[in-house]
């Protein structure tokens, strides 16, 4: 097999803030001392007048991105997942969320799959927190090809978005003439007839490997990628839930109020099915590789095959 | 506007703070009532500003990050003609567009929604920047409360305008001494606060009197001189300023006066207009 191509999406972010740059000077770039992590360096070099450093206080960048949208400029707010998210909540959800401001979060080093630094900076309740805050936008790509297609459509939506982005090099798996990316609308990259896997970021190349495996076995599993979570494509997951009769979201999540929790309670409401959710299990991280970490916590392909597998039985 | 006149229109100012929070049940007038000068100043004197025109990019900005004092705001902003002053009795009530602290989504006029202490100084800032970045006239003025120092995104913000040499923002400090729990000194204290701004590369300039129009008037004038860093004007005030019974009251911080305490209230007020019309 040839060598996959792997990029980290955070990656994709700090190019596509390039690209749209040059197509609109009314965007700006925000950060939090983290240029280099985020990719946003890549922007500053190009266009230094237009990168602003905040420095580390991204409660403050959040409020200064509120301010700065009011005038018509179009900020994109850049830092960790746990700080946009986690730190900075509050300021997310009343200068920016209740106003519903024109701004757009760039949440990079989400997840587990951070690696070495550990559960200190592994945001795996980032998703949960933003599905609060009315009317927010919250995309998780899964690979560079869909990364740059959230950060263009984030820039053309007029309202809050969050997106959130990774660490770690991941293989691209949307690179096909077909590809098309629209806000709310999820993508069934794989049909199936006994399971549905819905995953989101990551865990979507990692259900794509499951239900390879669990094809090898005589299981026909439905892959739908779920990259906005908000808003949900509810129609997709109510339909595939309704043929498949079980479904599984798999995510580098919590499994409380992620894309299972999303999930859940649509079905809840509109279709019933027993569902298994796939995720970080309530607990906190830890040190190590990211692949080591997908490993461990199950969210690699053979992790998530296993434990299709074990709930079918 | 005269001083005689601005002294006028702030007492106007307090009759709608005290009549809306009399009407809601519910608000906060102390410092409202502190305040109400400097919210006539700005809207009546200071801020470049035309309320049918509420959007024009080139306006001066105003946040008010102590979004608690909403009455106070609104009262100015009904007197200059945003929305009718009778609209002040719906404060906090269900379908009103005046909601309990400021909503930018129901009143245009409002530069930014606010009420969540310490984050409205970091959208004037943000407006600030963008003024600079654009070389825009336009200044950008923020009223917070001096118990609202205590919040850490406050010195965030300010590290920031200082660094960035934002001499367009104007930072007000209401120092009326109170806060909920009690004197802002026996709480937490936020002093010196000169000292504060100063070392945060502002320009600082301490207002004895901020109920005094015309200490206000050689505040801003000033104010608008600086070149090359923020200004910070402190102005000591009285909680409460201009009802008998709520000045230098912590207890009318967040509450509303019941019929009786409303007309003596406005007695008060009455007072002091027939006194200012005799002059």
């Amino acid at each position: 097999m040839s060598e996959v191509k792997k990029v980290a999406t955070r990656e994709s972010y700090g190019k596509a803030l390039v690209e749209l740059g040059k197509l609109h000077e009314n965007l700006v770039v925000l950060d939090a001392d983290l240029a280099g992590a985020t990719k946003t360096g890549l922007f500053k070099k190009e266009f230094p007048e237009r990168h602003i450093d905040c420095g580390i206080a991204e409660c403050n960048m959040m409020g200064i991105a509120a301010g700065i949208s009011t005038t018509g400029k179009v900020p994109f707010a850049s830092t960790f997942a746990m700080f946009a998210a986690g730190r900075a909540f509050e300021q997310v959800r009343n200068s920016i969320g209740y106003p519903h401001m024109n701004v757009k979060i760039g949440a990079t080093h989400a997840g587990i799959s951070v690696g070495e630094d550990g559960a200190s900076h592994q945001a795996n309740e980032d998703i949960a927190l933003m599905r609060t805050i009315p009317g927010m936008v919250i995309i998780n790509p899964s690979d560079d090809i869909e990364a740059r297609a959230a950060v263009f459509a984030a820039y053309e939506y007029e309202g809050p978005v969050y997106m959130r982005f990774g660490r770690f090099a991941v293989p691209v798996i949307n690179d096909n003439p077909d590809y098309k990316f629209e806000i709310g609308k999820g993508v069934t990259l794989r049909e199936g007839t006994d399971v549905t896997i819905i995953a989101t970021g990551l865990c979507v190349n990692s259900a794509l490997e499951a239900a390879e495996k669990l094809a090898a076995d005589g299981v026909s599993a439905k892959v739908i990628n779920i990259h906005t979570i908000k808003p949900l494509d509810e129609d997709l997951v109510v339909e595939a839930a309704k043929a498949t009769g079980k479904v599984v979201t798999v995510e580098e999540h919590s499994v409380i109020g992620g894309l299972g929790g999303a999930v859940c309670e649509t079905l809840s409401a509109k279709a019933p099915t027993p569902v298994l959710r796939i995720g970080i299990q309530d607990v906190f991280g830890e040190s190590g590789s990211a692949a080591a970490l997908l490993q461990k916590y199950q969210l690699d392909g053979e992790g998530v095959y296993q434990q299709v597998k074990a709930w079918l039985a | 506007m005269t001083t005689l006149e601005l002294q006028k229109m702030a007492n106007e100012v307090r009759k709608g703070i005290v009549t809306a929070v009399h009407s809601a049940k519910a608000g906060h007038p102390g410092g409202s009532l502190s305040a109400a000068d400097v919210f006539t100043y700005l809207y009546f004197e200071e801020l470049n500003i035309d309320p049918k025109d509420p959007k024009n990019p080139d306006r001066d900005r105003f946040v008010l990050s102590k979004g608690h004092t909403a009455p106070g705001y609104y009262s100015a902003m009904a007197h200059r003609g945003y929305f009718p002053v009778e609209e002040l009795k719906t404060l906090r009530k269900v379908g009103s567009r005046l909601q309990g602290h400021p909503s930018m989504h129901y009143v245009d006029g409002i530069d930014m929604s606010s009420g969540s202490l310490g984050q409205g100084i970091s959208a004037a800032v943000g407006m600030a920047m963008s003024g600079k970045m654009d070389n825009k006239s336009y200044r950008v003025y923020t009223l917070l409360g001096d118990g609202e120092l205590e919040e850490g995104q406050v010195w965030e913000a300010a590290m920031f305008a200082g660094f960035r040499k934002l001499d367009n923002l104007c930072v007000i400090v209401d120092n009326n001494g109170l806060q909920i729990d009690g004197p802002v000194d026996e709480v937490c204290s936020p002093y010196p606060i000169d000292k504060k701004f100063e070392a945060f590369n502002f320009h600082v300039i301490n207002v004895a009197d901020g109920n005094d129009m015309d200490q206000l008037r050689a505040a801003f004038a000033e104010a608008r001189t600086v070149k090359g860093m923020p200004t910070a004007i402190i102005m000591k005030t009285v909680k409460g300023k201009g009802v008998s019974f709520m000045e230098n009251s912590v207890a009318w911080h967040g509450v509303a006066p019941n019929d009786e305490q409303y007309a003596v209230a406005m007695a008060d007020l009455e007072k002091v207009g027939e006194a200012l019309c005799q002059k």
